[in-house]
């Protein structure tokens, strides 16, 4: 069963037409890559299946739950795990503090007025095991804005991982990053894509290659090719997309 | 840590000197001076609250000031109907302020910023003139009370009996209250919604949600002030909602330092003492005041709760304060 399907998805901007048709579905335990052209809406459809966007038509279904129509809240709270092209932390929170809230978003009920946030155990521990996955372990008690552009990217991962989710979409997590930090960053995705299903949008081809079991190429909002990263290497439409031909 | 203790200790000081003023300064014939700090106390019980909404929760309100005057009205109101008991005039304070702050909080909070700030004057006028308008009570003139509240009959919750110590004791439970509020779950949600709204919201909090909570449990504390306010000024007046008023808090809260432990604490008695000091020697103080505003803010950074307990590093996240969350905001994902 797909954890992520998506149906018939239509998105006007105006008279643009942003997203035409998409449809795909990203099954347990694999890897979707999205690739295109800067421009071909990309951001447009994460942005929709995070919700802050809402489609003009089609279906957004998320491990068997309907959230074509849902808060982006809710979407979290139904297994969605998400991180940003640009950054985006709680800098003047602790490293494992930022970690914790995302661990204290699954962790029952955050209307809590009285205990001290910070001693809780589970939620710290929770924020502790996630870190020491990502290999940050020894950051923790930094506070946020003291880290590295890397070590930010990782700590956007290490919050949607520590809500436990069912999906991850992956808004271009290598961006900024240089070659070790890019490898070591597609080292941790590649063990994770076997427990987490993930839409991943990228420009580094090499990650692409290694971690996606499948790919679509969106082009002026359509999906022109999908297929395993080979046939997609091989595919006309795909490759006069990406020489920067313009494409009819 | 350290700072940790160090502000508690603080607190634990102004508390006990607060607690041996009423029995020390009679016998050095300054009596008087009670009431001084009971209007501090009062002012700080309102200042505390609404740093919860801004401190900690990033909604710069200016209409704060209307949450005092509706608990302040609701218990004359009570009273001028004949209910003396002051927990059933707490009960209907609460209840009639909570409302209030959920549905204008429900429509206010569809904004934030500087449209929130609008929006909160606005109800805060809108309060200004319902009251003006109620000629029953008194219309623009207030309304004097011939009777004020007792518990259970007796007068310890009056100016003869020991309000002076109900009131330190609610300052005391507020600013606790609202302290352990700040490091909780809610608290962290609500910080977090401060510096990065959009993020907090992926990761799976109602922002709307968590906000409308704070600025309902803020107008209810506020509310606390102004009935007590009633109990020692026995009089009521639409002056209560002005935003001049809720300017003052404004004043108070970022005066004392924004987000911090202590701050609105400072802040009110701060206001409190260089009015009294600069009206005692000059009729137009405000002249000197209003300076004196401008130099904290250019020289105070963080407020007197900053000057007077300098933080060594900034690793509490409580401390850090609202100043910096516009720059935070330029990190978040550009929604195109």
């Amino acid at each position: 069963m797909s954890v992520l399907e998506i149906r018939g998805l239509n998105k006007h901007f105006g008279a643009v037409h942003v997203s035409r048709d998409i449809s795909l579905s990203v099954p347990e335990g694999q890897c979707h890559a999205l690739i295109g052209p800067n421009g071909a809406g990309k951001t447009t459809l994460i942005h929709q299946i995070s919700g802050v966007l809402r489609p003009d038509a089609g279906e957004i279904v998320l491990a068997g739950r309907n959230i074509t129509a849902s808060a982006i809240w809710q979407r979290a709270q139904a297994g969605l795990g998400r991180t940003f092209q640009l950054t985006s932390i709680l800098p003047s929170f602790s490293v494992l503090e930022n970690v914790a809230l995302g661990a204290q978003a699954k962790d029952g009920s955050s209307f809590r007025f009285f205990r001290p946030a910070a001693r809780e155990r589970t939620l710290n521990d929770t924020a502790m095991t996630t870190l020491e996955r990502l290999n940050m372990a020894e950051r923790a008690h930094v506070p946020a804005a003291d880290l590295s552009h890397g070590e930010r990217r990782l700590l956007e991962l290490a919050i949607a991982l520590a809500g436990a989710p069912r999906f991850l979409l992956l808004d271009e997590p290598m961006a900024g990053l240089g070659r070790v930090e890019s490898a070591m960053l597609t080292d941790i995705l590649a063990d994770l894509r076997r427990s987490i299903p993930m839409l991943l949008v990228e420009h580094d081809m090499d990650a692409i290659f290694r971690l996606a079991d499948t790919v679509s190429v969106l082009v002026n909002g359509q999906v022109v090719a999908q297929g395993t990263p080979d046939e997609v290497r091989n595919d006309p439409a795909a490759r006069a997309a990406y020489l920067g031909d313009s494409k009819t | 840590m350290m700072r940790v203790d160090r502000s508690f200790l603080v607190m634990g000081l102004v508390f006990a000197l607060l607690l041996a003023a009423p029995f020390v300064l009679p016998l050095i014939g300054q009596a008087y001076l009670l009431n001084l700090l009971i209007k501090a106390m009062l002012l700080a019980i309102a200042a505390i609250s609404l740093d919860l909404l801004i401190g900690q929760g990033g909604m710069l309100s200016l209409g704060h000031a209307a949450f005092v005057a509706i608990g302040a009205y609701a218990a004359a109101i009570g009273l001028d109907s004949g209910i003396e008991n002051i927990l059933v005039l707490l009960l209907i304070a609460l209840a009639v302020s909570g409302l209030y702050a959920l549905v204008t909080g429900a429509l206010a909070l569809r904004t934030s910023g500087i449209y929130f700030l609008m929006i909160t004057l606005a109800f805060g006028q809108m309060t200004y003139f319902t009251l003006t308008s109620l000629a029953p009570y008194g219309g623009d003139d207030g309304l004097t009370l011939w009777s004020l509240a007792t518990l259970f009959g007796s007068d310890v919750v009056q100016s003869g009996g020991h309000l002076y110590i109900v009131i330190l004791l609610t300052l005391l439970v507020t600013w606790w209250g609202v302290h352990r509020l700040s490091n909780s779950r809610f608290g962290r949600v609500l910080r977090a919604a401060r510096d990065n709204p959009e993020r907090t919201e992926i990761i799976g909090f109602s922002v709307f949600r968590y906000r409308l909570t704070a600025y309902v449990i803020a107008g209810m504390i506020a509310a606390v002030a102004g009935l007590l306010t009633v109990q020692q000024a026995e009089f009521v007046s639409p002056a209560l909602a002005t935003w001049q008023r809720s300017g003052d808090l404004l004043v108070v809260v970022v005066l004392g330092g924004l987000g911090t432990r202590n701050g609105a604490l400072f802040g009110a008695f701060f206001l409190v003492i260089v009015e009294e000091v600069l009206g005692s020697f000059m009729h137009e103080w405000r002249l000197l005041y209003g300076p004196l505003l401008v130099l904290m803010a250019l020289y105070a950074r963080g407020g007197l709760s900053h000057l007077l307990l300098p933080a060594p590093k900034v690793s509490d996240p409580a401390k850090s304060g609202a100043a910096k969350t516009g720059a935070h905001l330029v990190n978040t994902e550009q929604a195109t």
